[in-house]
């Protein structure tokens, strides 16, 4: 693809600055169930209100300004606001019929954001990672505690869906494929499948960024695994990153971070929370607090790929791009 | 191997994990995962797989899977993880089962076992549909057992490509178009054909290939099967040479199958052969541990015989080991008693005494000790520590199981027992010397202490027991304050003896806020010990939430006896206490929050929508019986040898931490050696309890008219027109059982069940019936264990209470029985065996208070009060209402056919207070007694 090239010479050069939190902006919108809707969907029959990446057709503009707002505070990558962007997650709107243009408009937002700073910044280039969520479903655990051997989706219905998302997203001209906050390593084994079917049909290779979220103290994903056993198993296909994001913040993300550092030969990515919510469920770490843990890793040498995720704003993204701009990136 | 190179430009590599060497040269090792990781390198040892989930292996598994007995099929790939088995295959290809069926549903479940899901899956089939759909159903990173070149290339490309692609390792059968590969020069081409395919056309990581050469028997008598041994090795050795990165594995009993039914030659067979297999590079297989013998272990000349037909050394070798085997044919299964260890020296026959749990000679073998040592308490501090160091690093290494550490105890034991007098008499003797000095007590142990309890309102001890066996095996010094001891005792008593942790042990739910007050007592009064959490009840969760909070120093759950060695040491030991005490805070309160964190997500219904959502039964259809007597009847005097019959042994094995389902744990690989020998020393207390009546057995049931009443309640209609009316009249007034209802949001089409729900309403019209009783086998067991305590024989005194509770139950479902198919009579014609009453395969239920259904156990006492239990058969009920004595049960009978036992679940503040006013307590009541039970 077009700038893969770019972003691989990117990453040896320095330490990438990924995006911050999508949803957390988006909510200082405080967009209405009308604006929502926007004309469109004035008559639709279902209460839309909270499906954020509906957004990318209904506001636009506020998406394109979130983009920017990131950009402008030192993000090399963005990523498209599609994360609950699967027939899978959509069912709760009723909205299956639309995901392939919200990936596809997602998609083209962004790029023409990461191109106007491009041209304005040529040495500084810009990428686009398109965004493919856990979907709200797991392949892999029951759930009903009384029939633990019942599945709510299967791999083949993932990985169809996963195929339509990256489908659009590569059409609206993303230049990565970011399979994120995997809980269920089985659902990002299927959205893998799904890359490689496309990579093989439509003869291209497709850059591929994996983030996994290790959800407590447990050490382990979701579905159970420790972190060196999740990327045993997501290590078939060449990837570009692998790494963690959300659940845990900066501090609480290391040790796993060291595992598959030194286990790893695909560059390293980490985009924590801010931190680990308080008693209202809040983030309330400081761009200052978030980036002073965040240079640990670099001291250790452990990141390639570092941004944000639950709670983080363009501040946060600033203070991290402060300072990762004094550190080299982790040697691979 | 792919070096890095100079553009720094790697990106295209097959895989994207390898370790990185100092001078950035990645090894490719085979790396496969299930819930944590399993990676095989050079230095591995040989990788065991696991082979009786698989229908072709073990009839017993295929019988499982007919019956479609997945649970238990479950246990038989428990028994493989925890006998060692670092790779579980599974195999479902048998001509009556729908193998792609069974594959998902089995794998599914085990998915959900982390026990078992640790480790990873190897999907063994030889039909690729079901390969596949194996493949879709599992996260971490299996093995394909297998697919070979016998279809020709195109298929094998496109299956190689898919397994690739769904992240997997492959065997590869040395097989082709022409057949199996069946002598050294077919192996090694279809290895190298497979291989090139692999590599060079799909990409496929070698490290990730492993090839099956086939393993076939030799000594068959045919000439053509004489190099099957020596070939395979050789191939190995050829592939491991050749083909980079690669590995090799097989099926290892194969080889001696003509040898079936002479195990001893069969598992000298396996050793030889896996010897020179393995130095040859075959590093995978699957092996019965069972028939497998120790290589240096083996006599000279069957070990040269077996050598000899292994690798072709003579033209007769066959000949020559069918001969010896002849001689060796059961030899092995003489039993006679080997004495030939008393001979030893003396240190080596006590610690062989305290190892194999024998007390015959130890008196004999102590004093001879005695008269050699210059003070009595060197044997305890030499000799007999040197003994129980064994036992603990047997214990430790998972090489001894709890039954016989626990035996180990009673010789310890009876030898410190008859020791004490002389240190005595040798105290006396010095402080006489001494005279007026005051010396310090030089016999006054330094060993740390242990403080023990089960805490207030509660009288169950088998884990408490065990755990103060086990430890004082391991040289603490044990205080056991015994069963329901109040909380100003335990700190007296702590205070008292300086002692340097704290034990606490319940397994009622009302012990859990025991466990909590203790923990703010002891934070009020500054204590600094450390304190233990463990029995039935408690849980990581609980600890963490509920009890760690409240004191600021170490606290720890310890959820088996096996673990409370290892805690106690990390908790003294003094340079690592501290950082150990730290590590357990953070560890607690990280697990807290995310505990925490994780409760709010789950949804939960007002409790008038769960009403709504409750059962429903037809009342216009379903078939209600009634009783064929109402009212209550008692039972004196009962033949416990009824019972025998109606045990469940399982749990009985459980309580010894031996793990698995009665009977196939007698024959387990790992644990049924000693599962065996409990199980006869079991029978043998049983018979002298049966004999000579030393307990005795009483139960009290009633059967009534009962309706359903404001959607969660059941009135109780006693029916006594004998008795007076004013009488009557009070009895009648507050029998209502108050049943609690699921809260959580459930699927669509699934209730949130209430007891209630399967009693017809009031305003139905319909007269519907229930039950309740109290069955106890207690009265006795306290005596008896008494006087076993006394004789130093823990080992039997935790067997009685181990039995008494295992008679209670078999009691209560006896009693069931009777009440089904007599009293109440609504299955007269059922014929159920023991096994299928186990399994709760009966019509009607019969849940007791304090379990998931119905966990108040406030409901007991309105049991209480409608039988006059203790009135009528003396068992009580404590203050946090546990029964005395504690091998009791008591419950409900409810007979409807919809009938079934669930779990209540998390129940929300509207329901606890509407329980409060309907119950008439105070709210503060209901949420101490529904605490365990309420969502936060």
């Amino acid at each position: 693809m077009k700038n893969t090239k770019t972003l691989k010479e990117a990453l040896q050069n320095k330490i990438l600055i990924l995006d911050g939190a999508m949803g957390t902006m988006l909510q200082r919108y405080n967009f209405s169930e009308e604006d929502f809707r926007s004309t469109r969907f004035a008559d639709f029959h279902t209460s839309v209100k909270g499906n954020n990446d509906l957004l990318s057709i209904t506001q636009p503009e506020a998406i394109a300004e979130v983009h920017a707002k990131y950009f402008e505070a030192g993000a090399d990558i963005v990523e498209t606001n599609t994360f609950s962007g699967t027939t899978i997650a959509m069912a709760d709107y009723d909205m299956e019929a639309l995901v392939y243009e919200i990936n596809f408009e997602s998609a083209k937002i962004a790029r023409e954001v990461a191109d106007k700073f491009t041209a304005l910044q040529p040495e500084k280039p810009r990428f686009v990672a398109g965004a493919m969520g856990p979907t709200n479903k797991t392949a892999s655990m029951s759930p009903d505690v009384n029939d633990p051997g019942f599945r709510a989706v299967s791999f083949e219905e993932l990985r169809l869906a996963y195929k339509q998302q990256a489908e659009a997203l590569l059409d609206g001209g993303v230049d990565v494929l970011l399979v994120e906050t995997v809980f269920d390593t089985l659902n990002a084994k299927a959205a893998l499948f799904a890359i490689e079917e496309i990579k093989e049909e439509r003869k291209i290779d497709v850059p591929i960024m994996i983030s996994g979220t290790i959800t407590d103290a447990s050490g382990r994903t979701l579905s159970g695994q420790t972190a060196e056993a999740f990327l045993i198993s997501i290590s078939h296909i060449p990837l570009l990153s692998v790494g963690f994001n959300c659940a845990l913040g900066a501090k609480q993300l290391t040790p796993h971070l060291e595992v598959i550092s030194q286990k790893s030969t695909a560059a390293i990515s980490a985009h924590p929370n801010a931190g680990l919510p308080n008693a209202f469920g809040e983030y309330d770490q400081s761009p200052e607090q978030m980036a002073e843990q965040i240079e640990a890793y670099l001291d250790k040498k452990l990141i390639n790929i570092i941004g944000g995720c639950c709670g983080t704003t363009p501040a946060h993204i600033k203070a991290i791009a402060a300072v990762a701009k004094g550190y080299d990136p982790r040697p691979f | 191997m792919y070096m890095k190179s100079d553009s720094g430009n790697n990106f295209n590599k097959p895989a994207g994990i390898d370790t990185v060497l100092d001078n950035n040269v990645p090894e490719k090792y085979l790396r496969l995962s299930g819930l944590e990781p399993l990676i095989i390198t050079p230095e591995s040892n040989f990788i065991n797989v696991g082979e009786r989930t698989n229908v072709a292996g073990s009839k017993k598994f295929l019988r499982l899977i007919k019956e479609r007995k997945f649970e238990e099929a479950l246990s038989v790939a428990r028994h493989q993880v925890e006998g060692g088995a670092q790779v579980i295959d599974i195999n479902m290809d048998d001509g009556l089962i729908d193998g792609k069926e069974a594959m998902v549903t089995f794998l599914n479940l085990v998915i959900a076992e982390p026990d078992i899901a640790r480790v990873p899956i190897m999907i063994d089939s030889s039909k690729w549909e079901i390969i596949e759909a194996g493949l879709q159903v599992v996260q971490g990173k299996c093995v394909v057992n297998s697919i070979s070149l016998k279809e020709g290339e195109a298929a094998f490309i496109h299956q190689a490509k898919l397994i690739k692609r769904y992240g997997a390792a492959v065997i590869i059968m040395a097989f082709d178009e022409v057949g199996q590969a069946d002598n050294y020069e077919r192996r090694c081409e279809i290895a190298k054909r497979s291989y090139s395919l692999l590599v060079d056309q799909v990409n496929f990581p070698p490290e990730d290939i492993i090839f099956d050469l086939n393993i076939f028997p030799v000594a068959t008598g045919m000439v053509e099967h004489r190099k099957n041994a020596i070939d395979f090795i050789e191939a190995t050795r050829w592939v491991k040479q050749n083909l980079p990165h690669c590995s090799v594995s097989g099926g290892v009993s194969n080889v001696s199958f003509s040898f079936r039914g002479n195990n001893t030659v069969r598992e000298a067979m396996h050793s030889v052969f896996l010897y020179h297999a393995i130095q040859a590079g075959m590093n995978i297989g699957i092996v019965n541990p069972a028939l497998l013998g120790v290589y240096d272990d083996l006599p000279e000349d069957l070990l040269h015989y077996v050598e000899d037909v292994i690798l072709v050394r003579r033209a007769d070798a066959t000949e020559r080991l069918l001969d010896f085997a002849e001689t060796v044919v059961g030899k092995t299964k003489e039993n006679v008693v080997d004495l030939s260890w008393r001979n030893e020296p003396l240190q080596s026959r006590i610690t062989r005494a305290l190892v194999k749990g024998i007390d015959k000679y130890i008196i004999e073998d102590i004093e001879e000790a005695r008269t050699n040592a210059s003070q009595t308490i060197d044997v305890i501090e030499g000799n007999l520590m040197t003994g129980m160091n064994v036992v603990g690093d047997l214990f430790g290494n998972g090489k001894m199981f709890l039954p016989q550490v626990v035996k180990s105890a009673r010789v310890m034991k009876k030898a410190v027992a008859y020791l004490e007098p002389f240190i005595e008499q040798e105290k006396e003797e010095k402080n006489k010397r001494a005279n007026s000095h005051t010396t310090p007590d030089l016999e006054e142990n330094n060993a740390p202490s242990v403080l023990m309890a089960t805490v207030k309102g509660d009288v169950h001890d088998i884990g408490k027991n065990i755990v103060s066996v086990v430890l004082a095996c391991n040289n603490y010094k044990i205080i056991d304050l015994g069963v329901m001891v109040p909380p100003d005792k335990i700190i007296a008593e702590a205070k008292k003896h300086k002692v340097d942790i704290i034990g606490l042990s319940g397994l009622i739910t009302p012990s859990l806020d025991e466990m909590v007050f203790l923990a703010k007592e002891m934070e009020r009064q500054n204590f600094q010990v450390p304190l233990m959490i463990g029995g039935a009840t408690t849980s990581k969760a609980h600890t963490a939430v509920k009890i760690d909070p409240q004191y600021q120093h170490a606290v720890v759950h310890v959820n088996d006896a096996s673990r409370a060695v290892t805690i106690a040491g990390n908790l003294l030991q003094k340079d690592k206490k501290t950082a150990f005490k730290d590590d357990l805070k953070k560890e607690y309160e990280l697990f807290r929050d995310q505990f925490l964190g994780r409760q709010r997500i789950k949804e939960y219904l007002a409790i008038g929508e769960a009403r709504k959502n409750k059962f429903k039964i037809d009342w216009n259809t379903t078939e209600i019986t009634k009783p064929n007597v109402l009212g209550i009847q008692t039972i004196h005097n009962f033949d416990i040898a009824i019972l025998r019959d109606y045990i469940d042994w399982s749990p009985f094995f459980r309580s010894w931490d031996l793990h698995g389902k009665f009977p196939e744990i007698l024959d387990d690989e790992v644990v049924g050696p000693q599962a065996k020998e409990l199980f006869e020393d079991a029978k043998v207390l049983l018979n002298k309890i049966i004999s000579e009546k030393l307990l005795s057995a009483k139960a009290v049931f009633g059967l009534f008219e009962a309706n359903t009443i404001n959607e969660d309640d059941i009135e109780i209609t006693t029916e006594q027109k004998e008795t007076n009316l004013h009488l009557e009249a009070e009895q009648n007034q507050n029998i209502v059982f108050r049943t609690l209802r699921q809260q959580s949001k459930k699927a669509v089409g699934r209730p949130n069940l209430a007891l209630a729900d399967f009693i017809a309403p009031k305003n139905s019209g319909i007269q519907d019936y229930m039950g309740c009783f109290c069955v106890s086998t207690g009265f006795g067991t306290k005596e008896l264990a008494d006087k076993y305590e006394a004789e130093n024989d823990d080992y039997n005194s935790i067997m009685v209470k181990a039995l008494a509770d295992r008679l209670a139950e078999a009691f209560a479902e006896y009693l069931h029985k009777q009440v089904r198919t007599k009293h109440w009579g609504y299955a007269v014609n059922e014929a159920l065996s023991n096994d299928d009453l186990i399994k709760e395969r009966y019509k009607g239920i019969r849940p007791a208070p304090g379990y998931p259904a119905c966990p108040d156990h406030l409901e007991k006492e309105t049991i209480w009060r409608l039988l006059q239990v203790e009135e009528q058969i003396g068992v009580s009920l404590t203050s946090g209402l546990a029964m005395w004595p504690a091998a009791s049960v008591s419950g409900y009978y409810f007979g409807n056919q919809k009938a079934r036992y669930f779990g209540l679940g998390k129940i929300k503040g509207d329901q606890v207070k509407d329980f409060a006013s309907r119950k008439n307590i105070s709210e503060e009541k209901a949420l101490k007694w529904l605490a365990p039970n309420i969502a936060d």
